[in-house]
């Protein structure tokens, strides 16, 4: 990431132009927002599609926190009954509680997080960085993403049909047989499987035009070893996809011929194993949480070296720890499964491996701190947000270390502890770079400064809130709380309380950034080429804030005489 | 349904064919169960235990005879049915620390986190926060306006390997050591085999002819009894103190997971599939823990009590379940003689049993 600075007489001609002639030429609304082969707009289309994603899995969670407010089972039958259209039963409430938590995973997961990250940054961001004038697949970029709404209203439709006890897919994430086959008849388990079937086709499309992109695209000058990090973030991840996602189609299609035609994979009784249906998902499942957090690594290096007016310090141990980590990442799935029934000496195995992973991790978490150590530090808000993460992650992966022993984790399993854990690295990690990523581009990406006040509001007001939500969370793991439960012993109610009021907290955190979105939007000062000054090094930055419709029509050259 | 059969050709042989008609009808517990999503928590064990307390008795024969007595005679003999839970052991007490342990692994796995893994993650957590607030103040720009180019150190960056590697290292040291001895049980003095169904637990003692079902209390019958709401259960898991237990547990419909966290034990029950655990309790008194597997609408209200009791107890209190201690055998009585002798003890029990002192129907709502 450190030498990607063109000189600027290479593409000064190429963007002089940029406003006047075919370059700037936009088609019609319908034209380019539905039919668009342009990787700005699509990671437009992505970004606007996350937003809203993340607006419906948050608010589920707002249902969640609100019903877990006190022991007792207060609004589930009347939120049933509501979303059903007419009276629910005391199970058919409880079912509605588990279409809830299902749908708040499969919505942060697959229309949330992977679009915001891969699809609407990554499209943004990966062909500026290594100097190409749009993705090598433009076509097949736009229907990556018109795969996703079709499948999130499956999704959403699913909550509408019949699902077992109740209406909608009660199953979790996970889709567990012989819950999501035996234990849930009617046709919301058969939506959902379609759901995450064209929510991975999406993804795997858009996989295989990354890699396209990034071998075959990069400017003149711009090898390998001096790609923007971040590019190299959405490489790592673009073929974790492509390796995880067909397992799970494969899995999820067993499911569904079990459901549906008469099938047994996972069905014990006809021969099956349920068990397999677990080792599939799972060998999908574990690189699928280093999809949603690597391009997170990616962003938080780019906002770490700008505002520390530094390189990256260790680049090539920054990319190749993401490499390891993809790598190891396939080979530690079990870990999520050491209470099925495992042989010792697999689960003995399974923790060394699990705990591999901390190295290339610690890995870079120090290298960022070095990078800023004799750097000259600046607070802006994607600041804040990158050192928030830094810290978050940190505590979410030492949890993540404890979880990793199998003798302990007999504790620990499907219990709240590891709830705190995965919304550490989650959602105060993969959430956090996000929003580092949002607030570092958005004067580049619409041409509008954001509010630097309403920002660093949003930024405190969210740290606080999220905490406050998630760290009792580990008390409750601690005392046994079992996750996935709509109702609990009273011992559990105060750090319930607790988290449910910090969820609050977070929920106010997020009208500052909406606030901010809309302000900025209308009212935001024009937005210079680099905001960021002599930090902001990658080739982004040297182009017009927003970027002209086609950039680089003439190739940029990167310099040689890397620094590395 | 192995016992089911079991029973029915153990009946057969002692030339009990009525007694193998009704033995039949009263075990199917599962069945209504199983067959859909209706039956309420509290509802399925009424059905099971109504039928199954009265007729077996009547021509199961002599082995338990006239002395088997009444559900109120056992709810009053049965120390299992009158404990009540000490506060804060053995169920959550809403701190910020484990349950404390009363199993041998629980103690060693309590050890190692509370003593190795704690620590480490702790003072990791700090040192990173120490790092970053240290660069924070001593970097930002006012403190230091014009930034260093440095991109390398190799020696930071091998230590920032190493150190780590030795870390884990030293931690998993104690872990697999906890892992093996977690794999490595004494003689089993007792096996229990716990079903899951949705959404209660079935339970079945094949050495001394005991099994039941368990549901859960409601909310009024658990208060009434002193025990804490959506853990208490109607029939408890009874076992001698300082016995090794093997659970072997399975499940008749979707997954589940049977686990006490203050014993460190917890396995999942697969349908299909005959999971093992074990735990060692050497304090008597009750210990809950509740289903943690995702299973459906009720997985919340699912819940396990394990009572631990002396060995005279439990032995009154298989005898009041209609069970015989293993070493009881040889007196055991000629209507079982003409039976297989690992099939005798079956003839004593189908699997409802008479006990229930609290009619739970209705469940916990």
């Amino acid at each position: 990431m450190t030498d990607t600075t063109a000189n600027a007489s290479h593409y000064a001609a190429a963007h002089a132009d940029a406003g006047h002639h075919d370059a700037d030429h936009k088609p019609g609304f319908f034209a380019r927002w539905f039919m668009s082969t342009n990787h700005k707009d699509i990671g437009t289309l992505y970004l606007i599609f996350a937003i809203v994603a993340g607006i419906l899995g948050g608010g589920i969670s707002g249902l969640m926190r609100l019903e877990l407010a006190e022991p007792g089972v207060q609004y589930l039958q009347d939120w049933a009954s509501m979303l059903g259209g007419s009276a629910a039963t005391f199970d058919e409430g409880l079912h509605f509680w588990n279409v809830l938590i299902t749908a708040h995973g499969l919505i942060m997961v697959f229309f949330m997080v992977m679009p915001a990250m891969i699809g609407g940054f990554g499209n943004w961001f990966v062909p500026i960085m290594i100097g190409a004038p749009d993705m090598a697949f433009p076509r097949m970029n736009n229907i990556s993403f018109w795969l996703l709404p079709p499948a999130f209203l499956l999704l959403l439709g699913s909550a509408f049909v019949p699902g077992g006890a109740g209406n909608g897919a009660g199953v979790g994430w996970t889709v567990y047989p012989t819950l999501s086959t035996s234990g849930a008849t009617g046709p919301a388990v058969d939506m959902a499987i379609f759901s995450l079937h064209l929510a991975g086709a999406s993804s795997i499309l858009g996989a295989i035009n990354f890699i396209t992109t990034i071998f075959n695209m990069r400017a003149p000058g711009m090898t390998l070893h001096k790609m923007p990090l971040f590019v190299w973030s959405i490489l790592v991840t673009v073929f974790l996809l492509l390796l995880a996602l067909p397992v799970l189609a494969g899995a999820i299609t067993m499911l569904l011929t079990d459901r549906n035609f008469g099938t047994h994979f996972f069905d014990a009784a006809g021969g099956g194993d349920p068990l397999l249906y677990q080792h599939l998902f799972w060998f999908f499942g574990h690189p699928e949480v280093y999809i949603m957090i690597l391009p997170g690594f990616g962003m938080v290096s780019q906002v770490i070296a700008t505002f520390s007016r530094k390189p990256v310090f260790g680049y090539l141990g920054m990319a190749y720890a993401m490499v390891s980590i993809g790598v190891i990442g396939f080979v530690v799935w079990a870990h999520h499964m050491f209470s099925v029934g495992m042989d010792v000496n697999t689960k003995m195995y399974f923790t060394a491996a699990t705990m591999v992973i901390a190295v290339p991790t610690g890995i870079k978490i120090f290298s960022w701190i070095a990078t800023m150590w004799g750097g000259s530090l600046t607070f802006e808000t994607p600041m804040l947000w990158a050192l928030g993460f830094i810290f978050m992650f940190t505590v979410g992966g030492v949890t993540g270390v404890v979880l990793a022993n199998a003798g302990v984790d007999t504790y620990f399993h499907d219990t709240y502890y590891v709830v705190a854990h995965f919304h550490y690295v989650l959602s105060l990690g993969a959430v956090f770079s996000l929003f580092a990523g949002f607030y570092y581009w958005f004067g580049k990406m619409w041409g509008r400064d954001y509010n630097e006040l309403l920002g660093k509001l949003h930024f405190w007001i969210f740290f606080i809130g999220v905490n406050v939500l998630f760290f009792p969370m580990h008390f409750l793991g601690m005392d046994s709380m079992q996750r996935r439960i709509n109702d609990y012993p009273d011992a559990y109610a105060h750090w319930n309380e607790v988290a449910s009021w910090g969820y609050a907290i977070m929920a106010l955190g997020m009208v500052f950034f909406f606030a901010n979105i809309v302000i900025s939007l209308f009212a935001g000062r024009r937005t210079p080429d680099n905001p960021w000054g002599e930090g902001a090094t990658t080739l982004e930055w040297t182009l017009s804030s927003p970027p002209p419709f086609h950039q680089f029509e003439t190739l940029p050259v990167i310099d040689e005489g890397g620094r590395h | 349904m192995k016992y089911l059969l079991r029973i029915i050709a153990a009946a057969a042989l002692a030339g009990l064919a009525p007694a193998a008609a009704s033995g039949q009808a009263a075990p199917p517990a599962p069945a209504p169960a199983a067959s859909g999503i209706a039956p309420a928590p509290g509802g399925a064990a009424p059905t099971a235990t109504a039928p199954g307390g009265a007729q077996p008795q009547d021509v199961a024969g002599p082995d338990s005879g006239g002395e088997r007595p009444s559900d109120s005679q056992v709810a009053q003999s049965t120390a299992a049915s009158q404990a009540t839970p000490d506060p804060g052991i053995g169920q959550p007490d809403g701190g910020w620390h484990l349950q404390e342990q009363f199993s041998p692994i629980g103690e060693e796995a309590a050890w190692f986190h509370n003593y190795i893994l704690m620590p480490a993650i702790t003072i990791i957590s700090l040192f990173v926060l120490f790092l970053l607030l240290w660069v924070i103040v001593r970097y930002r720009r006012r403190a230091n306006p014009t930034p260093t180019r440095t991109t390398h150190n190799t020696l930071l960056e091998v230590v920032w390997t190493l150190v780590p590697v030795i870390i884990l290292v030293l931690i998993a040291v104690p872990s697999i050591r906890l892992l093996a001895n977690q794999y490595d049980p004494p003689r089993a003095d007792l096996t229990i085999k716990a079903i899951g169904n949705q959404w209660y637990w079935e339970y079945e003692y094949p050495d001394h002819g005991v099994s039941f079902v368990s549901n859960i209390l409601s909310d009024e019958d658990a208060r009434r009894r002193g025990e804490p709401r959506l853990l208490a259960v109607d029939h408890r898991v009874v076992v001698p103190q300082g016995a090794t237990v093997k659970m072997i547990v399975t499940s008749n419909d979707v997954v589940h997971s049977w686990g006490i966290p203050s014993f460190w034990a917890k396995i999942d029950a697969v349908p299909g599939r005959l999971n093992e655990t074990w735990f060692r309790a050497d304090r008597p008194g009750l210990y809950y823990g509740q289903c943690f597997e995702l299973c459906g609408a009720r997985h919340a209200y699912m819940p396990i009590a394990v009572e631990v009791v002396t060995p005279a107890q439990f032995a009154a209190w298989v005898g009041a379940r209609g069970g015989q201690m293993p070493g009881a055998r040889p007196a055991a009585p000629a209507a079982a003689g003409s039976a297989p002798a690992g099939a005798a003890p079956a003839t004593t029990a189908p699997p409802a049993t008479p006990g229930a002192i609290t009619n739970s129907q209705g469940g916990s709502q």
